[in-house]
């Protein structure tokens, strides 16, 4: 009885473990192991090397793919959390009937209804030298000559991310808004706060835990692209995952690996920041 | 029928599998039409799996070869560095590998194919003596790159290591190749293109484009560093680091300066790029050239006065492929160089390894323009029966002898190999 007593809470633990074990601690192992090995043209050797690691540490290569993928990221959160917070302060504040919320909310997710790579894909006709904006614009006398700048550029990756992108800010940001008690707003206007006060002083700081988890999602999944930037650059920009996929696409995976555990460091380290600043396990 | 595929069925074949039942059924449905050497009837049930890039896992091969030979064959189509890289790494998830040579020259040291025996090859004396000696005709000079007869032998039925001189063993058996250049919108340019370094022209500023595969890339760049005289190679398919620093540092400045609309992996993207006018003038693969004039765009594989970049397949065997199967494979490799897969490769705009046998499914008026760069006679259709060409027409760069013989290097694996990927993502990343 009390063996089974003690034994209960590890038995209800297992199933999670070993998912995690199998399918998240063992591969992360895997690689880094496989980052000290060495390699040429079409094999990889077990070994003990660290040259994977100097040649991506040492390369300025990888710290302009750093500092660009970093660039990238620092735009879509900046644009994305702006944008999604504004479209979940209007869901949760300015429309009145849970009906209305749920189905505006839907209409958010419409887009997710078709896949990733499709919908980033889209914006290659539209925004192309005589895509329907350029020639729009043109027939329009807006500009003279179609822009250049508006596909396989910098622009068209940071325009396609905060598209692919600002869902996974809206939804948290939504969640933590929708829990915050309104009598608190009720409380600070009978005060005499002014609306921005309301915002700066009760809404933001409650809706923090859910601009981090946001910003969490969007950090990670920028920073780990690498398709979006290979087609809206059309191949003219860099970063990192991209960096990684050249790699493995020549069979270099020790590099791929180093790489790609520089990368978690510095993934983990942006999050650990964050979670720092918030803690976002208060509003969980 | 039965007696017949009997007596001339091997017989040590017919312990392996299958009953008479089985030989009566599949010699009764009439599927047996004389080609195979192999009777036994078994061969049905074999199932070879090929992989290799697309331009020639084409299903068509697929059922054709079901039709003549009575097996199946499961095609899968990948680009050239997931084929390596697969190749390489699951050796058991293919049974015939269709690939370049220059991956080849990458994969075969692995030891994950085997060789072949060239005295089972029944169209081996036909070959086109490109892939035997390396030249063309007797006093062609053998282009600089991996060419494919340098690493089209090996020294025995075990080896690994390339032989320097044809033997008995054979890497792979050359099927497909073609001479590639640049492809250019001639409504577009509004001037002639006679040289590489054309593309460099501040005319075409940001309306051109190179692959961004770095094996094939990195020849692109070569020829038209060469051309522009930033550099004069020793080897362009073998640079030395100071040769990869130069023509790496070249194309930065190029694209710095904004020379270039975008890089393509895929094809398609070749495809989108000129078809929506995105780009005029870029390095191009002649089906893609083909499939923008299937558009209706004007498109033109433009025959250039450096010469071509060639680059040259075949079909390789898996090692763990024995009995039965291994001798399917063989028959499909000699049913592959008889002629039919010829003309039809023929006729999408590639050249057949065999092309006396291709020439034999080829009316005159498709093997003259095809092959001897004469005017159409009449419309030139595809092997799928669409209008590639209107009669009179020309093909871009004339006659087989005309284009393969201005060959000036062929796609190919570096020795400083590692150092030019790393210099490759250099470009990419400025």
């Amino acid at each position: 009885m009390t063996i089974a007593h003690r034994a209960a809470p590890y038995l209800q633990a297992l199933p999670l473990t070993l998912i995690l074990g199998v399918f998240l601690v063992v591969p992360i192992a895997v690689i880094v192991m496989v980052s000290f090995w060495d390699y040429d043209s079409i094999r990889i050797y077990p070994d003990f090397v660290t040259f994977n690691y100097e040649e991506t540490l040492l390369s300025w290569v990888t710290w302009k793919t750093y500092l660009n993928t970093l660039k990238f990221t620092a735009i879509v959160w900046a644009i994305t959390l702006f944008v999604g917070f504004w479209v979940a302060y209007f869901l949760a504040f300015h429309v009145r009937t849970a009906t209305m919320q749920t189905v505006l909310f839907l209409v958010c997710t419409v887009p997710f209804l078709t896949s990733n790579i499709i919908r980033m894909i889209s914006w290659i006709p539209f925004l192309g030298r005589n895509g329907l904006l350029n020639t729009a614009l043109v027939d329009a006398g807006i500009v003279p000559q179609p822009l250049e700048f508006l596909l396989f550029s910098e622009f068209a990756v940071v325009l396609a991310m905060v598209h692919l992108y600002t869902l996974f800010m809206v939804t948290p940001i939504f969640n933590t808004l929708m829990r915050i008690d309104r009598s608190l707003i009720e409380a600070a206007r009978d005060a005499g706060a002014s609306g921005f006060q309301i915002l700066t002083n009760v809404i933001l700081p409650l809706a923090k835990p859910g601009i981090a988890i946001g910003s969490i999602f969007v950090v990670t999944l920028v920073m780990g692209d690498f398709i979006t930037v290979r087609f809206m650059s059309g191949g003219q920009s860099a970063s990192v995952g991209l960096m990684m996929a050249n790699q493995i696409s020549l069979l270099q995976y020790p590099a791929a690996a180093a790489n790609a555990v520089v990368l978690l460091a510095v993934v983990l380290m942006i999050v650990a920041g964050i979670v720092r600043l918030v803690d976002i396990r208060k509003e969980l | 029928m039965t007696d017949t595929t009997k007596t001339s069925g091997v017989s040590r074949r017919s312990v392996l599998k299958g009953g008479a039942a089985v030989a009566g059924l599949a010699a009764g449905s009439g599927a047996i039409t004389g080609f195979p050497t192999i009777w036994a009837q078994n061969i049905k049930d074999v199932t070879l799996r090929q992989f290799g890039t697309g331009v020639s896992n084409i299903n068509a091969i697929a059922e054709k070869c079901k039709e003549d030979l009575g097996f199946t064959l499961q095609m899968t189509a990948l680009d050239s560095d997931a084929v390596a890289q697969r190749a390489v790494t699951q050796p058991d998830s293919f049974d015939i590998a269709d690939i370049e040579y220059w991956i080849c020259k990458k994969v075969f040291p692995a030891g994950v194919m085997q060789p072949l025996d060239v005295s089972k090859m029944k169209y081996f004396d036909k070959l086109v003596p490109l892939f035997v000696t390396g030249k063309l005709t007797p006093e062609s000079t053998i282009a600089q790159g991996t060419a494919p007869h340098t690493v089209g032998f090996v020294t025995g039925s075990d080896s690994v290591e390339f032989a320097k001189e044809p033997t008995n063993w054979l890497t792979m058996i050359p099927t497909i190749y073609n001479a590639d250049t640049l492809g250019i919108r001639p409504d577009l340019v509004g001037r002639e293109i006679k040289n590489w370094k054309d593309i460099l022209d501040p005319a075409f500023k940001g309306k051109t484009s190179i692959l961004n595969i770095p094996s094939i890339g990195i020849m692109d760049a070569a020829m038209i560093a060469e051309s522009a005289g930033i550099i004069k190679y020793a080897d362009k398919g073998n640079m030395t680091k100071e040769e990869i620093d130069t023509t790496i540092n070249f194309l930065i400045e190029t694209k710095k300066a904004g020379q270039f609309r975008a890089f393509w992996k895929s094809f398609d993207e070749s495809v989108n790029l000129m078809a929506s006018g995105e780009v005029i003038i870029q390095s191009m693969w002649s089906p893609a050239v083909a499939a923008v004039r299937s558009k209706g765009i004007p498109c033109v594989y433009q025959p250039l006065e450096e010469g071509y970049r060639a680059w040259g397949g075949g079909l390789g065997i898996a090692k763990h492929l024995t009995g039965l199967e291994l001798e399917a494979a063989y028959e499909y490799i000699n049913w592959y160089m008889s002629g039919w897969v010829g003309a039809y490769l023929n006729r999408q705009g590639y050249y057949s390894a065999c092309l006396d046998t291709a020439k034999q499914f080829m009316e005159p008026y498709e093997w003259a323009f095809w092959m001897e760069g004469k005017p159409a006679e009449k419309d030139i259709l595809s092997p799928e029966g669409k209008v590639m060409e209107k009669a009179g027409a020309v093909r871009d760069g004339g006659s087989f002898y005309d284009r393969m013989g201005a060959v000036a290097c062929w796609n190919s694996v570096m020795d400083e190999d590692r150092y030019m990927v790393r210099k490759w993502n250099e470009f990419i990343a400025a």
